[in-house]
């Protein structure tokens, strides 16, 4: 059990925590896997530069489960971080504790969305574009996201502030123009309709569901309108990004064959061995199944089985939002089902991530970006980030 | 029964971009050291974002524009997965389900006339790296300087029937890519590889044969040996039996003169094709579409047609010249100026292109400033420099690109003064000296005014011009 996998030290007043899926020259990256222990990057997460350019100072790296595929970071190779049943999430862990002002982290399954949610932090997971993925371990890449964890909404607005901007070092990156919608002194566009996604909470733990109705009445009472809607297509989200996001995982993680850096097998007498032992040794369980699941998906007799309509059921979802975002600003749904999982929790149920995911994905796979504050996960229009963390302030203003 | 061979091709070029496909490592490293071009990118290490270098998309539409293809103005880039130590990132990116270019036609001749060959589609991807085994010391290394290296696969449909259709069809697009300046197209160097695809069929069958695949074919005389191997083959077994033909990948060893069966372990596997979700579609809107068209050379036929219609050159002439865009563009640059393409033709085939031989360097490879060949003509015809002063001039500016012809024969004393006085002198202490060769002339024997002329020149050290050198002597040879 870890909760930082480096710590560096440092006498800035600012200070910013990484999780392990950001690169930097500063201390290895390992992603949670065995497979890259002790992994030196030879280049820095464009964010990170970023938030150093502008005075931060990185002050240690946290766990994460084994390439961020998981619940909050239990199947990191180090071991999940838990208080003895309860499973913490390491990188929340650090901020709680004070011990940086900001989280920079790598959303790819929505694990720093529940944290937040579980540990009563905020998190943004900015438009898909807006934040440079340059120096970041690849595994979903369609969807993945540098986000933020803070304890307040203002300090993510900082934040966002520096580390949002088109980077060259990115294909996928938007334009400058695109982005500046993220920084401080644009205009916002208030949140003054939010879609109360009922359907959604209906599997959710009573806790829950009163940090939602909590989080609403703050919102009515400061004239907010919450309008409940049945929606059925957005759900579907959880199965196409399980598709998209293991499929591009296995291609992703198909570099580490021991052959060029991290873990390789002692085991071997030829090259078939040296793939299959270093591949069977490193990596956890959790991955094993994502890798498999992932590349049956695109084999060519399932390509057009399922991984071609589950992008086209991300187009429809894309849409499903749309048409909610034209008489709505911002949607809200939960960040997941409950406001812990314990140890038992995972030994009942080995791929509860791939069923919690089903409060995450609709963000990861559309790239909307998506606040969690409060228990609660508010998903807005594109480039909507300020006016969700307005409203974030708000809901701290008035629960305080 | 008379069969007939039905052969595709799958020919890999390396285009001559300066960078890499998806990172600005130099893109070649001939005669480098292993490794020397090589970054976090292009090595696959994780956290490295591919950015499209526009180049690429520029010399793939080029290209295919070239062959007659239509061009996808949505281009979409996809990952082609498999494990190999020369494949850094354990896929390659490639062009699977919008190449850039489609539906394209190359016109052939052989001796049986000519012939079109149809292009099923040309896709831009990534090449990958070499193993190099060193046998002393057991081992085997990579080197990934040829990883991300820009290829265009240009994919044919199977409209070649023979070996010799196949040598023309490899040099025709050699010739059009080097006419569009995207490619070198040397087997020899790697910059071209083949993949044959060939099956047997009895004639005037339209049922296709089994088909076997050769990989990675890499001189032309290998090709074609290989082409009658695999014919000679395949009409055996049909005929005699003598084996099952299976659809399945084929090594060609060249020294042994025999084609083997790869284990089917190199060559099962699906590649999981997906989309590149790092690599935006590329959208070639219309000003980039019209740009490219507006670089586009004419065509070799065309040039040719123009040298002998328009320029008054003899085919020999413009077949000479029209087999490299290099010479045509010097060619058309020293006519633009000389106004005389007889001489810029000259100058250009006993000169030019004879000291490019002798260079031992491709007609490609050609830099000379066809606008300065054109200022040396006008000096040589408008008698200011002798002809074989302006080969020395011609030496100079292939030396240096900033030679200016007339700057040079002033600076080094090659300008055919007006020295009428000098020839008198020198004509006349050449009479003075040889009088046998004046009375073999005045006793009719033409040729003896020759030696005397030659005798003069060099006295001169040829800084004169003939005719007013010839003028001279025969006036002063009929007064002596």
């Amino acid at each position: 059990m870890k909760i930082y996998t480096a710590k560096i030290d440092t006498a800035s007043a600012l200070k910013v925590v990484a999780d392990d899926m950001i690169l930097t020259t500063a201390c290895p990256t390992a992603a949670g896997s065995k497979m890259l222990d002790g992994y030196m990057s030879l280049f820095e997460s464009e964010a990170l530069t970023r938030l150093k350019n502008a005075g931060f100072e990185l002050c240690g790296k946290t766990d994460v489960g084994e390439f961020a595929i998981d619940l909050l970071g239990e199947t990191s190779y180090n071991g999940a971080c838990t208080d003895g049943e309860k499973i913490l999430n390491p990188t929340a862990e650090a901020v709680k504790a004070n011990e940086a002002a900001i989280a920079l982290t790598l959303d790819v399954n929505g694990s720093v969305r529940r944290a937040a949610a579980q540990n009563d932090l905020v998190s943004i997971k900015p438009t898909y574009g807006t934040v440079s993925r340059y120096g970041t371990i690849p595994v979903a890449c369609s969807g993945e996201t540098v986000s933020l964890l803070a304890s307040s909404a203002g300090v993510l607005k900082e934040a966002l502030d520096i580390i949002a901007g088109h980077d060259d070092k990115d294909g996928t990156s938007l334009s400058e123009e695109l982005c500046a919608s993220l920084k401080k002194d644009a205009p916002t566009s208030p949140v003054k309709r939010v879609a109360y996604f009922a359907n959604m909470f209906e599997g959710v733990s009573e806790c829950i569901a009163q940090k939602a109705n909590a989080f609403c009445e703050i919102l009515k009472k400061n004239g907010i309108e919450v309008v409940e809607v049945e929606e059925s297509v957005i759900a579907a989200s959880r199965v196409a990004w399980n598709i998209l996001m293991s499929a591009e995982l296995c291609n992703n993680v198909s570099r580490y064959d021991g052959v060029k850096y991290g873990y390789r097998t002692q085991n071997f007498t030829n090259l078939d061995e040296l793939y299959t032992n270093t591949r069977t040794e490193a990596f956890g369980e959790l991955l094993k199944t994502a890798i498999l699941f992932g590349s049956e998906t695109l084999s060519t007799d399932n390509y057009f089985k399922v991984y071609d309509k589950a992008l086209r059921t991300r187009r429809i979802i894309v849409e499903a939002f749309a048409k909610i975002f034209e008489s709505f600003d911002a949607v809200l749904m939960p960040a997941c089902s409950k406001t812990e999982y314990t140890t038992q929790d995972i030994e009942a149920n080995k791929y509860l991530a791939f069923e919690e995911n089903l409060y995450t994905a609709p963000a990861s796979i559309t790239g909307l970006p998506a606040v969690v504050t409060g228990g609660v996960q508010l998903v807005g229009k594109a480039f909507s980030e300020k006016a969700l963390l307005d409203a974030a302030e708000i809901y701290e203003k008035e629960s305080k | 029964m008379r069969y007939e061979t039905v052969i595709g091709l799958e020919v890999h070029v390396e285009l001559a971009t300066k960078s890499k496909i998806f990172c600005s490592c130099s893109a070649h490293s001939y005669g480098s050291e292993p490794n020397e071009h090589v970054c976090p990118a292009c090595c696959g290490m994780p956290g490295m974002l591919p950015v499209v270098n526009k180049r690429v998309v520029d010399y793939g539409m080029k290209a295919g524009l070239m062959l007659n293809c239509d061009i996808n103005r949505t281009t979409t880039f996809d990952k082609k997965s498999y494990y190999y130590p020369d494949l850094p990132a354990a896929y390659q990116t490639t062009q699977w389900f919008a190449p850039v270019a489609v539906n394209g036609l190359v016109e052939i001749e052989t001796s049986k006339g000519k012939k079109n060959i149809r292009i099923k589609q040309i896709h831009m991807e990534e090449d990958a790296g070499k193993l190099v085994h060193d046998i002393m010391e057991d081992t085997t290394h990579v080197d990934f300087n040829r990883t991300s290296v820009p290829l265009i696969e240009i994919v044919s449909q199977p409209d070649l029937s023979s070996a010799e259709e196949v040598e023309a069809y490899l040099d025709r697009l050699k010739n059009l890519l080097r006419y569009a300046k995207v490619a070198e197209c040397e087997m020899a160097h790697g910059t071209m590889r083949c993949d044959v695809n060939l099956s047997v069929r009895p004639e005037g069958s339209d049922k296709l044969g089994v088909r076997t695949e050769m990989k990675n074919m890499n001189s032309i005389e290998a090709i074609k040996r290989a082409i009658d191997y695999e014919t000679a083959r395949h009409i055996d077994a049909i005929e005699n039996g003598t084996e099952v033909l299976v659809q399945e990948t084929r090594r060609w060893d060249d020294i042994k003169g025999k084609s083997y069966a790869m284990r089917t372990k190199e060559t099962a596997g699906d590649y999981r094709y997906f989309p590149d979700p790092n690599v935006m579609p590329v959208i070639i809107d219309d000003d980039w579409y019209e740009g490219i068209k507006a670089t586009l050379p004419e065509f070799p036929e065309v040039k040719r047609a123009k040298y002998i219609n328009e320029y008054g050159l003899s085919e020999y002439d413009a077949d000479r010249i029209a087999q490299s865009i290099a010479l045509c563009e010097c060619f058309e640059d020293a006519c633009a100026v000389s106004k005389s393409a007889k001489d810029a033709a000259n100058w250009m085939i006993s000169d030019v292109m004879k000291t490019l031989n002798n260079k031992q360097m491709t007609y490609d490879m050609l830099t000379l400033n066809g606008k300065k060949l054109g200022e040396l003509i006008l000096l040589v015809t408008g008698n200011k420099v002798s002809r074989a002063n302006g080969k020395k001039i011609l030496v100079a500016m292939f030396d240096d690109e900033t030679v200016n012809p007339e700057q040079y024969a002033e600076e080094n004393d090659l300008i055919l003064s007006d020295n009428t006085d000098l020839v008198k002198k020198v004509v006349g202490e050449v009479i003075a000296s040889d009088p046998k060769s004046v009375a073999d002339y005045k006793s009719g024997k033409e040729k003896a005014l020759m030696a005397l002329f030659g005798k003069c020149m060099k006295e001169l050290k040829g800084n004169c011009d003939p005719q007013t050198l010839r003028n001279i002597l025969t006036e002063e040879v009929n007064k002596a």
